[in-house]
């Protein structure tokens, strides 16, 4: 075989070369926000056990001023979390044929959402009676 | 925008390397006229015939079918025959070698690799049975042949390989075309080495090194959709991972 020298192109930075790929780390980076809120709401549940005097400690800490702030930011990147993952489903699942036709990929993402949204709406709902 | 018969002018650049010199890679550009159905290769071809000859690409249809003339245009992996100049205006246009593989001269990219894989996952029927030929041809029902044909579109040009960070990061992953050829015979009930090619799936180049970016798709010319044949193999993979704990299996 003849002399070759190739040239390899660097790697780095590469999730800055495509908006695609800038999505696909908002993606990623959005699950991290979730396990921060899942500890959250853990630490909630530990200070329930510890006592009625102990949880209204942490009740008040999320409902200060700073808190609620970051529950609106993330109310934000739960949204986009839920809509950036439905959207990806179709690629994830096998194809889904419903009456002899296969269901498009816009379809599974919508129904996604709109099964999100049902949920999230119940779930408010739920908490407001009980409350 | 030009119509078909206006002549328009829009400048070219090209990323060029050559092995034989001794610098690295360096832009070069051309202004070119174009009409309203100047495709990027027809750009190319004028560059190399009217103002440098020297100019290296690989190509051969001109229709979308051999998958030859993939290369990056502004960044992004396309043929570059159904890729249209007058979508860029007013320019510049930058083209560039498919990304992730190693430049040999040009546009003209090392794909060795890729071609060593395309082996590897015996991309053909191995007959689950030898029949003789009194005994008629092997039959695949429509609807079982609808379950994966559009994975028997792939042409091989391996945009999604240029789509793909984590071939960019690992070459060693077997990547997105070439797993929806896998799942193509994998899915064919007339095959018989799925098992084989199940331990390319399973490995550590296999469907594990993707984190679902799912661009490849995206960039597909045939619409074959590769992300969704890894995504089906992973749970293909992991059900065969807890399967081995049942009884009777090994």
């Amino acid at each position: 075989m003849a002399f070759r020298r190739t040239y390899v192109r660097p790697m780095d930075g590469w999730w800055r070369r495509d908006p695609f790929f800038l999505r696909y780390m908002a993606r990623e980076a959005t699950s991290i926000f979730v396990v921060v809120y899942a500890m959250i709401l853990l630490a909630g549940v530990i200070r329930l056990s510890q006592g009625e005097a102990a949880f209204g400690e942490w009740l008040e800490g999320v409902s200060s001023p700073w808190s609620v702030a970051f529950h609106a930011f993330l109310l934000a990147v739960f949204a986009y979390h839920t809509w950036s993952w439905f959207r990806i489903m179709p690629k994830t699942m096998p194809p889904v044929a419903v009456g002899g036709r296969r269901l498009a990929g816009s379809t599974i993402t919508a129904l996604g959402i709109a099964a999100a949204a049902v949920a999230s709406v119940a779930f408010y709902l739920m908490v407001r009676v009980l409350a | 925008m030009p119509d078909g018969r206006t002549v328009e002018h829009i400048t070219i650049e090209v990323l060029r390397y050559d092995p034989a010199g001794t610098e690295g890679p360096r832009t070069q550009s051309w202004t070119i006229p174009y009409t309203h159905e100047t495709s990027v290769l027809e750009a190319l071809q004028h560059i190399k015939d009217h103002l440098d000859g020297s100019l290296t690409f690989r190509w051969s249809c001109r229709m979308a079918i051999c998958g030859s003339c993939g290369v990056m245009v502004n960044g992004v992996p396309h043929l570059g025959c159904r890729t249209f100049l007058r979508d860029f205006a007013p320019g510049p246009v930058r083209v560039e070698a498919l990304a992730h593989f190693p430049i040999e001269k040009d546009l003209v990219v090392d794909a060795e690799d890729f071609v060593a894989k395309l082996a590897s996952i015996k991309p053909y029927i191995v007959p689950k049975e030898e029949r003789r030929l009194e005994e008629g041809p092997y039959v695949q029902p429509p609807e079982e042949l609808e379950r994966f044909e559009s994975f028997s579109h792939c042409i091989n040009c391996m945009l999604c390989y240029a789509a793909c960070p984590q071939y960019g990061l690992d070459p060693k992953f077997l990547g997105p075309g070439l797993t929806a050829l896998l799942h193509r015979y994998n899915s064919d009930s007339r095959d018989g080495a799925k098992d084989e090619r199940m331990e390319l799936v399973h490995s550590e180049e296999g469907v594990w090194s993707c984190t679902a970016v799912g661009y490849c798709s995206e960039v597909c010319p045939k619409q074959v959709d590769p992300a969704n044949a890894v995504n089906q193999n992973k749970t293909a993979s992991a059900l065969d991972w807890f399967a081995r704990f049942l009884p009777g299996r090994k």
